[in-house]
């Protein structure tokens, strides 16, 4: 129980994929400017992240993996084209499903889904999963995890984004500078948690 | 002539993709602190792009809209596998420390949109063209910031001593922060500034 505690929160804290991983960085920087569409974005990554990392765990354990399917034969060379190919399908699946069935959600979450495609978060999680050979408990947690992470970090900075919309910067650093230095002193309290 | 000059060159100053469009920026950011990854970031990158847009653009005419997407993130990731495989057997060492990230590049924002911007409505040459320019406009951040991170964090470049660090037994104290995630940020934000300060019709209002 307690390794699985220590997995998530070692995915929000201290290997947080925004701030640590510099993953998803094009749509952090860019769906950041109000905290309400941030919380959208947030939400939505946290679910495909915990959808997507478990079941690309069990295509690659029962699939792709050396000997899966056939004695001696490896499909692990496929593994990048069958996650990114799950991935859209489960975001996919999932924008239909939410249309059908919660259409405030889909209202809510709608707009968001088809940029989470293209997310490195969402890839990246699933290629660390494969790099540090979680079994299917441990990609449950860790999708939770880094998708809570990714969630958190995005509202930090569109809430300091936020306050900063007034302040008055040097002309060359309005907009996208400042937002890249606002991430860097993120990043640097989020060095403080490496500690636990 | 002109016009291939200025499809290729574009994308280096007048339009880079990491600095004006935000796009890329993840992986730019994170094999940064040696020259010698993010060198070969920096090519891996430039050859999926042009090859993927030269491939988008060839068979544009026959990609229905509704599935471009999957088309276009199919021939990427074909790349991308090619070039995961070729440097895991050439450069093991350089591919163990770029990690997760040359399988990234196939959601790298960079390769994605120009396929997706340019590919879908130009011919392969053109397309061609486009991608290596956008790939070096990436490479060119990519290596300043990459230069900057090793000199002042190791007192290296490319590996070789520039600075003899203290430990041993030279002058110089490295900027251990240099190292970590949030100085990355840092020196992208000031090259935007920079950037911005001699073309300053990029300012945002």
């Amino acid at each position: 129980m307690e390794h699985y505690l220590s997995i998530i929160v070692r995915a929000i804290f201290i290997e947080n994929l925004a701030l640590s991983f510099f993953l998803g960085m094009c749509t952090y920087l860019a769906v950041s400017k109000r905290v309400a569409t941030a919380i959208g974005l947030g939400v939505a990554v946290v679910v495909v992240q915990t959808i997507t990392v478990p079941l690309n765990n069990l295509i690659l354990n029962y699939i792709l993996r050396e000997g899966a399917i056939l004695e001696g034969m490896s499909l692990q060379f496929l593994s990048f084209i069958s996650f990114i190919g799950v991935i859209a399908a489960m975001v996919q699946i999932l924008e239909m499903a939410l249309d059908r069935y919660f259409p405030p959600l889909y209202n809510a979450l709608g707009i968001f889904l088809p940029l989470i495609t293209v997310n490195c978060a969402i890839m990246g999680g699933s290629l660390f999963m494969e790099m540090r050979d979680y079994n299917f408990a441990e990609s449950a947690c860790y999708g939770l995890g880094s998708g809570v992470g990714w969630a958190l970090a995005i509202v930090i900075l569109a809430a300091v984004r936020e306050r900063c919309k007034y302040s008055q910067f040097p002309a060359g650093l309005r907009g996208l500078g400042i937002t890249f230095i606002t991430v860097g002193l993120i990043a640097m309290a989020f060095m403080a948690f490496s500690g636990i | 002539m002109k016009k291939y000059y200025d499809i290729l060159f574009a994308p280096i100053f007048k339009n880079n993709p990491v600095a004006l469009q935000v796009l890329g920026i993840c992986s730019a950011l994170a094999v940064t602190t040696k020259l010698e990854t993010a060198l070969t970031m920096s090519l891996a990158v430039t050859f999926v792009t042009a090859f993927s847009c030269m491939a988008v653009s060839s068979i544009r005419k026959f990609i229905p809209d509704s599935i471009r997407m999957i088309v276009q993130m199919i021939i990427i990731a074909s790349f991308v596998i090619m070039v995961d495989l070729v440097l895991k057997a050439r450069a093991y060492e350089i591919s163990r420390q770029l990690s997760v990230f040359v399988g990234l590049i196939i959601t790298n924002c960079i390769v994605m949109g120009r396929a997706e911007a340019y590919a879908m409505k130009n011919p392969p040459v053109e397309s061609f063209l486009d991608g290596i320019g956008n790939g070096l406009g990436y490479s060119l951040v990519l290596l300043v910031v990459a230069a900057i991170r090793e000199l002042v964090g190791s007192g290296k470049l490319f590996g070789q001593t520039i600075f003899l660090t203290v430990n041993d037994g030279g002058w110089y104290q490295p900027w251990g922060i240099m190292l970590l995630a949030p100085s990355a940020f840092f020196l992208i934000g000031f090259f935007i500034w920079v950037l911005r300060t001699f073309r300053p019709e990029q300012i945002e209002e």
